[in-house]
């Protein structure tokens, strides 16, 4: 970066509310999602799963499947195993069966893939198949699982003998929070658990492989989060040449995290095409999708927090985290609870310790990020939660005691008592911000008006400091890639540019925002330069979307790849202006003389020239492109001031959202519009987590919620009109001064939500703590004082 | 069994199997993809077309049932090159992110407008109440509908 020039701020050109470039094809029904794609000759395969969670296989017979006049291979785990298939390891370097050979382990899990001529014949065809189990104990509870004679679920782990999942793991200092708690004021400890929920998006995953038997070429039509990784660890998994693999995304129906693993159906799709030599299309359903992809959160947690002198002083947590059969936790390889241990949230504390140990149960594997950046969501909540309770018992303002706490704006760069070191912000005027639009004064009043009256309103308040935009490759990578982003940008001679990204849209607006930055950076009109992501054969190498990564680090290097380029253009100007570059200034699509400003190449001039016959300045060749692999010096830290009002029914403790207030401040806006889109999305399913989402289980194993008739979704109903506002403290060190925003909402909105919950319901029914989703059920329980936590 | 369906002005026979559902045929005999299928269970609401002028979830219609029915898709809803104010509304205000879900959405916001041209907030969330969104939090889509009840006001393009 040391060789490029930096931008004028006085004269943008590419950031603002623009519309979106990919809306077109979108409101005509033109989008290309994976399901829209047919390949000559395409064949369909489904999956057979297990009805229980946790048995025996004896036996599989495929001969009556294999009789059905359309079907043409029934592939199951023995098939696998002569390819060295059977198992494929997790983005946690565990190992997850493709197809379940010895014991199925979860309810929905793979057990045999029918290849046919259609859709509908194949999954007729998996009633033929004829498995019988040996049904054995299933535990699906996290403690249950750590119990002595709890059975044993991966036996076919060498050296396992109980269902722990990973030692025990720490952060900051045990002994300081000893001394801190016991000299604290007042300290609040509460058991709470962040329930398992699922990201479910509209779009469900599949596949469709396309092995070409005489060339080696491997096409793969795959709407994953990134694109490029998945071909990576393909190569090394089916030992194939990594440049003979071509994944093409086209559009994504939503990602938010269940998008970023590779499924056993996505194996079973390419082991078909070669097996028969045709494309195999593999879609899930919607029961498949919730039972057996990848879930979110799980976590149970132990937390203690304190106070001295009206300040929060310390916070620490022990965990117990729920991997489900197999360990596939989405996180960077040397970060086992990925990014909790930023659970010390925006305080300025004195100690802080958290303990994670983790666990297998009989349920679906996954532990994805649902809209989260690596397990930041469950740190959130907790100290979120923690501060709401303790304000509580305090009988102090929520906002107040968090300003009291807060890390005060000339402390940055900041480093936490756990390791990480927050790039800037200024909390309390964010904060200020929210009370403002809310009118919390008034909110204040009139709840206590309804109070007297006996109705139920509450208010809360979160303020959450997220960590985004892994990662520095000093510190990280997921099993073994660095975590750097690359951008290839080329000028063309018309002054038209192409942008190539290794980031991957699933609604995030990439083909716009990234024109937008480009444009910006070299003064050609959004309009002129075209997005190019989702097809590793037209990308660069990067690790994708996910972890609100795509900004902060694929934007940073989109930057970096368009400094690159103006700066070359600027050695290519003096050449046509016969001076030194020495003597050129930049504003928004030009150089020109310095003292002399008449005098000036644009850069539709510049790519012609670039091009051109005319000889170039000695030593430069021809040519307008810019290339940049970003390995971002730090995370980045966005923040937030949340204020949430609920009426709680005294009847049928139906809890309503009436006004949400979200401040975010994440740097930088590129295009507001499309900042605001995401905050508002996050929002609407920090209200599902908060009231509605979750996936349950009964004791023996079943899935509780494998629908969207029991997997509840927000509609247009449960959600109030978002209020939003915005405060900008720049990143230091990203190039734009962007921090990342896709998650943010989905971090602050749960625990604004349960603390307004808990400000309604403490002082008459004294309930401080209820563990989410806060349906009317569960809320009704908490009032008439039987809280259980969600199984 | 063979059908005829009538989709987006044209007759479609096809010789079908009873079961299949008509989110599937309009997908794969007039290839129309612009109507999706998201949760089988008729909670989504991706799979919304007309029938009749009436939005129905396409994934809970047998094939069969839609024999001598009129069916309209998102891919007839703009005329003669021009968007649908509907549509434009969605680019407008921002209605949209991904797409998935926006086929169902213009198309139960049509049917709503065609009942009732000036919706309140209301009448409008309700309205939509059938369909899930993931992205947009719904705000947004809210303020199309608007857009275009008031864009259609000022400009009827309709006969």
């Amino acid at each position: 970066m040391a060789t490029t020039t930096a931008a004028s701020p006085e004269t943008p050109i590419g950031y603002g509310r623009m519309k979106r470039k990919e809306d077109a094809r979108f409101i005509r029904g033109q989008g290309k999602y994976l399901d829209d794609i047919v390949l000559p000759g395409m064949l369909h395969g489904a999956v057979l799963r297990s009805p229980y969670a946790h048995a025996k296989i004896v036996s599989i017979e495929t001969s009556a499947a294999l009789a059905h006049p359309k079907v043409l291979r029934v592939i199951t785990a023995k098939d696998l195993e002569t390819l060295g298939l059977a198992w494929m390891p997790t983005i946690s370097y565990d190992s997850q069966a493709v197809l379940a050979g010895d014991k199925v382990r979860f309810q929905g899990q793979e057990v045999a893939f029918v290849i046919a001529e259609d859709r509908y014949s194949a999954r007729d065809a998996l009633e033929l198949i004829e498995v019988e189990y040996e049904p054995l104990p299933a535990v699906v509870n996290a403690r249950k699982a750590l119990e002595a004679d709890a059975p044993l679920i991966r036996d076919d782990k060498d050296g396992q003998t109980d269902n722990l999942a990973s030692p025990l793991w720490e952060a900051g200092d045990a002994e300081e929070a000893d001394q801190v708690f016991a000299e604290a004021d007042i300290v609040v400890e509460r058991e709470m658990i962040y329930p398992r929920c699922h990201p479910a998006p509209l779009e469900t995953c599949g596949m469709i492989a396309d092995m070409n038997p005489e060339t080696g070429q491997l096409d793969l039509y795959n709407g994953n989060q990134a694109p490029n990784a998945h071909r990576t660890v393909y190569a090394q998994v089916a030992g194939l040449p990594e440049h003979m693999i071509r994944i093409m995304t086209n559009d994504i129906g939503g990602g938010f995290g269940n998008k970023v693993p590779v499924y056993p159906g996505y194996v079973c799709a390419i082991v078909g095409s070669i097996v028969t030599g045709k494309p195999v299309k593999w879609v899930e359903d919607r029961s498949e999708n919730l039972m057996s992809t990848g879930f979110a959160r799980d976590y149970v947690m132990h937390g203690r927090i304190c106070a001295k002198h009206g300040r929060i002083t310390g916070v620490r947590v022990d965990v117990i985290a729920d991997h489900g059969a197999f360990d596939s936790t989405a996180q960077p390889s040397k970060f086992p609870a990925g990014f909790f241990h930023i659970f010390t949230g925006s305080y300025d504390l004195e100690a802080a310790h958290c303990s994670v140990k983790a666990v297998y149960t009989n349920k679906a594997p996954g532990g994805v990020a649902y809209r989260c950046s690596f397990r930041v969501t469950e740190a959130i909540y907790l100290v979120e939660r923690l501060v709401g309770e303790l304000a509580l018992k305090m009988e102090v303002d929520g906002a107040e005691l968090r300003m009291n706490s807060f890390i005060r704006p000339e402390q940055f760069p900041y480093e936490n008592k756990t390791g990480w070191t927050y790039d800037s912000g200024d909390y309390e005027k964010t904060m200020r911000e929210a009370m403002r639009i809310a009118g919390y004064d008034e909110l204040r009043r009139e709840q206590a008006e309804k109070r007297e009256r006996g109705e139920l309103m509450g208010i809360g308040v979160a303020f959450f400091t997220e960590v985004v935009g892994a990662g520095p490759r000093r510190h990280m990578d997921i099993l073994g890639l660095g975590m750097a982003d690359g951008a290839d940008l080329r000028v063309h001679d018309d002054g038209r540019a192409v942008l190539s990204i290794s980031a991957q849209t699933q609604g995030q607006a990439h083909e716009t925002t990234f024109a937008q930055i480009v444009a910006e950076e070299l003064g050609i009109s959004p309009d002129k330069i075209e997005v190019r992501h989702g097809d590793t054969d037209r990308t660069p190498f990067g690790l994708g979307t996910y972890g609100s990564r795509s900004t902060p680090v694929s934007g940073a290097s989109a930057a970096v790849a368009a400094r690159r380029a103006r700066d070359k253009a600027r050695l290519i100007a003096a050449g046509m202006l016969e001076t030194s570059p020495e003597d050129l200034a930049w504003e928004k699509g030009r150089w020109y003389v310095k003292g002399d400003p008449e005098k000036a190449a644009t850069i539709d001039e510049i790519a012609a020239a670039a091009y051109g016959e005319a000889p170039l300045p000695e030593g430069l060749e021809g040519g307008l492109e810019g290339q940049s692999v970003y390995d971002p010096p730090n995370l980045t830290y966005p923040c937030g001031a949340y204020i949430c009002v609920v009426d709680v029914d005294p009847g049928t403790a139906e809890v309503e959202v009436r006004r949400f207030i979200a401040v975010d401040d994440c740097g930088v806006r590129i295009n507001p519009m499309i900042v605001d889109g995401q905050i508002m999305g996050g929002l609407a399913e920090g209200v599902g987590i908060a009231l509605m989402e979750v996936i349950t289980f009964d004791e023996q194993g079943n899935c509780l919620n494998g629908s969207m008739m029991d997997y509840l979704i927000p509609t247009a109903l449960e959600c109030p009109d978002w209020e939003l506002g915005a405060t900008v403290t720049p990143c230091p060190h990203h190039p734009i001064g962007a921090k990342g925003v896709g998650e943010s909402a989905t971090n602050g909105s749960p625990p604004a939500i349960v603390n307004a919950v808990c400000d309604a319901l403490y002082r008459s029914h004294g309930v401080a703590h209820i563990d989410m989703p806060l349906n009317p059920a569960r809320v009704w329980a908490a009032m008439q004082g039987r809280a259980e936590p969600p199984q | 069994m063979e059908v005829t369906i009538n989709i987006n002005g044209e007759p479609v026979t096809r010789e079908i199997e009873p079961a299949l559902l008509l989110v599937h045929f309009i997908r794969d005999t007039p290839g129309l993809t612009g109507t999706h299928w998201g949760c089988d269970t008729s909670n989504c609401g991706a799979c919304v077309v007309q029938m009749d002028g009436l939005p129905v979830k396409s994934c809970t219609v047998l094939a069969a049932m839609a024999e001598g029915h009129e069916i309209r898709t998102i891919e007839a809803l703009s005329i003669d090159g021009v968007l649908d104010p509907v549509q434009q509304g969605f680019h407008e205000e921002h209605g949209l992110q991904c797409g998935f879900c926006t086929p169902g959405m213009i198309m139960t916001a049509r049917a709503l407008l065609d009942a009732n041209p000036d919706p309140t907030e209301d009448e409008i969330r309700t309205a939509i109440s059938g369909a899930i969104c993931r992205c947009t939090g719904y705000s947004n889509i809210v303020r199309a509908v608007r857009w275009a009840a008031e864009h259609e006001a000022a400009q009827p393009r309709r006969s």
